[in-house]
Parts: structure tokens; C-alpha cells; sequence
């Protein structure tokens, strides 16, 4: 029972990670239908904008404050944000009327470029950095259950992004015109919706998103390095295909579903090797019985 | 009100309009009559930024007009309620409504407009609540003609508003038609494949035949043309 629910905790933690990142797919898919494969690299520099503006925060704020934290959260989310948006600008833009194909490559030509441009010595580097710790970490004793207060911090961090997140999409003017945009594009404009406008707040919400997940992760993993962002993105837009890609809550529950999965499997010694192998077994048998993914409907083309 | 002057349309290597010109003058009623792939949908989709025109000028209470983005040419006045209707079949009626007046800031006057859609379309209100992709043909329609309504546009376009509906209500949007042109004082352009229809409530009319206007008249005139009457209007 014990050892149950320390990995539900754990996998509660890398679940909701992964539905931080997997909602910016979910949402970039939803306007334009294509896979934004430089996602996971905006990931990766929301950790990396983090670990150079921590140590600022930790001389004005003090050590390890909460509000220090918040600070380089939010920074860290702006950053990002500004460069999904740049991203969005420069490479996806000029090819809006081109075969989505196109943009899929030109996508993953993005993420290999931002890649290896961090790593090279004079930007990031390629060897791994110490993350800095930006929270008072604490072990609980719970009953018989060691609990780290980060892991309990993803879940709740993420449950409220996902409010504020439903409360924009379902509730706001410019949210309307998303899901509108999302429906169908043309008949959006003719509503006097500015469909690049739309596009590029799609871009600024979900890469913020991918920021708050980076920094997340960066605190579980041992460092931080260039290529940290592949192994989540990988897994996120997993999770957003098995919830229905261009469903919000299907992003949300996907992710938490194969973190769960990922943490039940690793948890298990003798098949801990096959983690990956289970995991995704299982994701290939949910979408065998359902392809549209566990929330998604079946989409109608769009005209 | 609106001119529009030798608009040419291409898509890809196909020419859909050779230079096509025509005119509406505030409070007309003007139709758009021609078969199948005549170019009247793409006449409709340049003017309101839908489609680039590659030649031609399309000036709207003087302005000029052509290749705006569509959003910036609902600004000036203009809704289009496109071929197919395209209502968001996601989102509830009042979410489309809401949509329709999506450029205006004044909650009031917003409630206002949307009181009268429903009170133009009673069967709107019923709905209010319900998912849009659940409505009949003929609410469909309703629906996007009371969307472009809330905008409260000085110039309104419908594509054949009339298309699989079931007859009783043909009747119903064409008096609806007659009634926002007159009380609303909004001018409308009307795409129709029902000509007799179309020319009873129209002023004038354009005839179209593979992307050029070959005719264009009073209505009271273009019902007796022998050559409408024969291609048209069924003998
Ligand atoms: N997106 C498109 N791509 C290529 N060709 C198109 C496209 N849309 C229309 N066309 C062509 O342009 C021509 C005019 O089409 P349009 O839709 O304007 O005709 P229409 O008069 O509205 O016909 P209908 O009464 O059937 O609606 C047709 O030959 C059509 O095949
Ligand atoms: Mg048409």
C-alpha cells in the first residue's frame, strides 16, 4: 500500500509535467493542425532562463524564497513566451498557406537548430549544469511514505495552471475566438477575429506553459543540459495524442495517465528496463481501440 | 455603396472570375444569379478578403478595399454569411451570436441586437443554450444570418441562404431577408440558385455565367428576359 501510493505521488509529479507540456501541442495543433516539434525546446530554455536568472533572484529575494521562486518562474515564462511567439514569427508564419508537411519539417529543422546552437561553447554548452535550487525543499514522513514537498508542489502548480488555463479558453473574448479559430478559420476572420493575433497568443500561452514544465523538471533532474527537453517533449506529445490531440483536457489527462503508467512500470524491479516499453504498449493498445485518443471526437475536416 | 471593378480570381491556374464589375447602392437589394461554378461564392469570398483578387479594385463607401485581411474588411461594415454556412458547431448558439459581434465593445448594445435576432429567429432563443452542431439545416442558417446580424453591418452578404432547407422555411429567411433590408436599413447582396425567388425580393440583378457578368438588369425586368427566363427561371 505504501509503496502504491509513493508512486502514485511520484507519478502524479512527472504526470502533471508532462500535461503542462503536452497542453502546448494540444493548443498549437488546435489552430494550425501541426505538430510544433520545437515545443520541447522551449522547454528546455524556460530551464535554462531559469538557472541564469535564479542567482539574481537569490541576492534580491534571499535564498530559496518562495517569492524568489515565483519570480524566476514568471520571468522565466515571459522569456519563453516571447520565443514561442518569435518562433511562430519567423519559421511557421511564411508558410501558413503551405502543405502542413512542410511546416512539420520546417518545425523539426526549428528544434534541431535551437539544439545545437545550445550546445555549442559559446551559448549553453553541451555538459551538464547544476540546477539551482529555487525552493526550500523538505522530506515529509507521511505514515510510512517519504514525501518531497516539490512533488507535492508539480501537482498542485499544475492544477492551478490548468484552471487558469480553462478559465481563459472557456470564458474569455480572445479564448472564444480560439476555440472559433480552432473550429474553423475562415468563418473566424469573417467575425472580424484576427487570426494571426489569435495564432501568436496561442503560441505565447503555450510556450509559457512549456517554461513552467522545464523549470519543474530541471528541479527533479540531476542538471540541465541542451537536449534535456526531448525525453518530456517525446513523452508530452504522447500524451497529448492518447487524450485526443486538439482536446485540452485530453492533453491534461494523457500526460498524468502516462506518468502514472511510466512510474508504475520503472517502480516494478524486474521490469523497470522495460518502463518505456510498457508504457507505450499500453498507449498503442488504448489507441488501437481508440484512435481519436480518450477524449478526442472525430474530427471534421476542416474547410 | 459598393463598386466593384473588373475583379479577376484565380485559384492555382484556374480563372473562377474574368474581370467581373458590378455595383449596390445603400437600401438596394441586388442578386447574384448563375448555374453551378458560375464564380458567384468567389465574387462574394474577394469581397470580404476571403480570396486575393489578382486584378480589379473593390471599393466600399469610397474606400478602397481590395486584399484587406478579412477581419479588417468586418470592420468597415461588411458580413458575409458564407456558401455552407459555417457556423461554429462547437460552440453553443449563444457563443456563435456572441462571436457574430465579436468587434463591438458595447455590452448593451450587444444585448440589445441579440434580443432582436431573437425576436427575428424565435427558434434561436429555444436554443440558446444548445450546441450549435445539433441544430437543423434550416437553424443552421438562421443562426448564421442572426451571427452576422450582431456585428450590425451596413452591408450584408448571404450565399444562398435558401440551400437545403426545407421549403416552408425557404419562405420564412426570404420574408426575413425583405424585413432586415427594410427595417435594419441594411443593404444585401444575395447569392441564390432559387432565381425566382431571388429576383421577387430583389431590386436588381447581376447574371453571372463562368466567371463574367452577362447581363444585369431591374428584377421586374430580368423575370421576363426570355434568355433568364429559359436558363433560370425554368421556361
Ligand atoms: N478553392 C478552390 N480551388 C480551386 N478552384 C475553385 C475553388 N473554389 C472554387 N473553385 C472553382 O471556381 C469556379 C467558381 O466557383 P464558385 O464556388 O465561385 O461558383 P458558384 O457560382 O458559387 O457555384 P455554386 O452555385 O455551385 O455554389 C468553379 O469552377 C470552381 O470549381
Ligand atoms: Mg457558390
Amino acid at each position: 500500500m505504501d509503496w502504491f501510493l509513493q508512486q502514485f505521488i511520484n507519478g502524479l509529479a512527472l504526470g502533471s509535467i508532462y500535461a503542462l507540456i503536452a497542453l502546448g501541442y494540444t493548443m498549437v495543433y488546435g489552430v494550425l493542425r501541426f505538430i510544433n516539434f520545437a515545443h520541447s525546446d522551449v522547454l528546455m530554455l524556460g530551464a535554462f532562463a531559469a538557472y541564469f536568472i535564479a542567482p539574481a533572484a537569490a541576492s534580491i529575494f534571499g535564498p530559496q524564497s518562495y517569492f524568489g521562486a515565483f519570480m524566476v518562474i514568471m520571468m522565466a515564462a515571459l522569456i519563453c513566451a516571447a520565443i514561442g511567439v518569435t518562433i511562430e514569427y519567423l519559421a511557421y508564419r511564411p508558410l501558413r498557406k503551405r502543405p502542413k508537411l512542410t511546416v512539420l519539417i520546417t518545425a523539426i529543422g526549428v528544434s534541431l537548430f535551437i539544439e545545437f546552437t545550445c550546445q555549442h561553447k559559446a551559448v549553453f554548452g553541451a555538459e551538464t549544469k547544476p540546477f539551482p535550487k529555487l525552493l526550500p525543499e523538505q522530506d515529509f514522513l507521511l505514515g510510512g511514505l517519504t514525501v518531497n514537498s516539490n512533488d507535492l508542489l508539480v501537482p498542485l502548480v499544475t492544477i492551478m495552471l490548468l484552471a487558469v488555463l480553462w478559465f481563459i479558453v472557456q470564458k474569455t473574448k480572445i479564448g472564444t475566438a480560439m476555440r472559433a479559430v480552432s473550429y474553423n478559420e475562415q468563418a473566424a476572420s469573417l467575425m472580424g477575429v484576427n487570426v494571426n493575433r489569435v495564432i501568436t497568443f496561442t503560441f505565447a500561452i503555450g510556450s509559457a506553459l512549456a517554461a513552467v514544465a522545464g523549470i519543474l523538471y530541471a528541479m527533479k533532474s540531476p542538471g540541465i543540459e541542451p537536449l534535456m527537453g526531448i525525453q518530456p517533449g517525446l513523452r508530452a506529445f504522447i500524451a497529448a495524442v492518447l487524450g485526443g490531440i486538439g482536446n485540452l483536457p485530453g492533453a491534461a489527462l494523457g500526460g498524468l495517465v502516462l506518468g502514472l503508467l511510466e512510474t508504475f512500470a520503472g517502480g516494478i524491479p524486474s521490469l523497470s528496463n522495460y518502463r518505456d516499453g510498457i508504457a507505450f504498449a499500453i498507449l498503442i493498445l488504448i489507441l488501437l481501440f481508440k484512435p481519436t485518443g480518450l477524449l478526442g471526437k472525430a474530427q471534421t475536416e476542416k474547410v | 455603396m459598393l463598386e466593384v471593378n473588373n475583379l479577376t480570381v484565380q485559384y492555382g491556374a484556374i480563372k473562377a472570375l474574368h474581370g467581373i464589375s458590378l455595383r449596390v447602392s445603400q437600401g438596394e437589394i441586388v442578386t447574384l444569379i448563375g448555374s453551378n461554378g458560375a464564380g458567384k461564392s468567389t465574387a462574394l469570398r474577394a469581397i470580404s478578403g476571403l480570396v486575393r483578387s489578382a486584378e480589379g479594385h473593390i471599393t466600399f463607401d469610397g474606400q478602397p478595399i481590395t486584399n484587406l485581411a478579412s477581419h479588417e474588411i468586418v470592420q468597415r461594415g461588411i458580413s458575409h454569411v458564407p456558401e455552407g454556412r459555417m457556423i461554429f458547431a462547437n460552440l453553443t448558439v449563444q457563443e456563435n451570436l456572441k462571436m457574430g459581434a465579436y468587434l463591438r465593445r458595447d455590452s448593451d448594445g450587444i444585448a440589445q441586437t441579440m434580443d432582436y435576432v431573437f425576436a427575428t429567429f424565435p427558434r434561436l432563443r429555444e436554443r440558446e443554450k444548445q450546441v450549435a452542431g445539433t441544430l437543423s439545416g434550416g437553424e443552421q442558417q438562421m443562426l448564421a444570418i442572426g451571427r452576422a446580424l450582431m456585428g450590425q453591418p451596413k452591408f450584408l452578404m448571404l450565399d444562398e441562404p435558401s440551400l437545403g432547407i426545407a421549403p416552408i422555411l425557404v419562405k420564412t429567411i426570404f420574408e426575413k431577408i425583405v424585413e432586415i433590408n427594410r427595417e435594419q436599413k441594411i443593404t444585401i447582396l444575395l447569392v441564390e440558385q432559387n432565381a425566382h425567388r431571388a429576383l421577387d425580393i430583389s431590386h436588381r440583378g447581376y447574371v453571372i455565367e463562368t466567371g463574367r457578368v452577362i447581363l444585369h438588369d431591374e428584377s421586374k425586368s430580368l423575370r421576363t428576359n426570355p434568355q433568364v427566363k429559359s436558363a433560370y427561371l425554368g421556361g
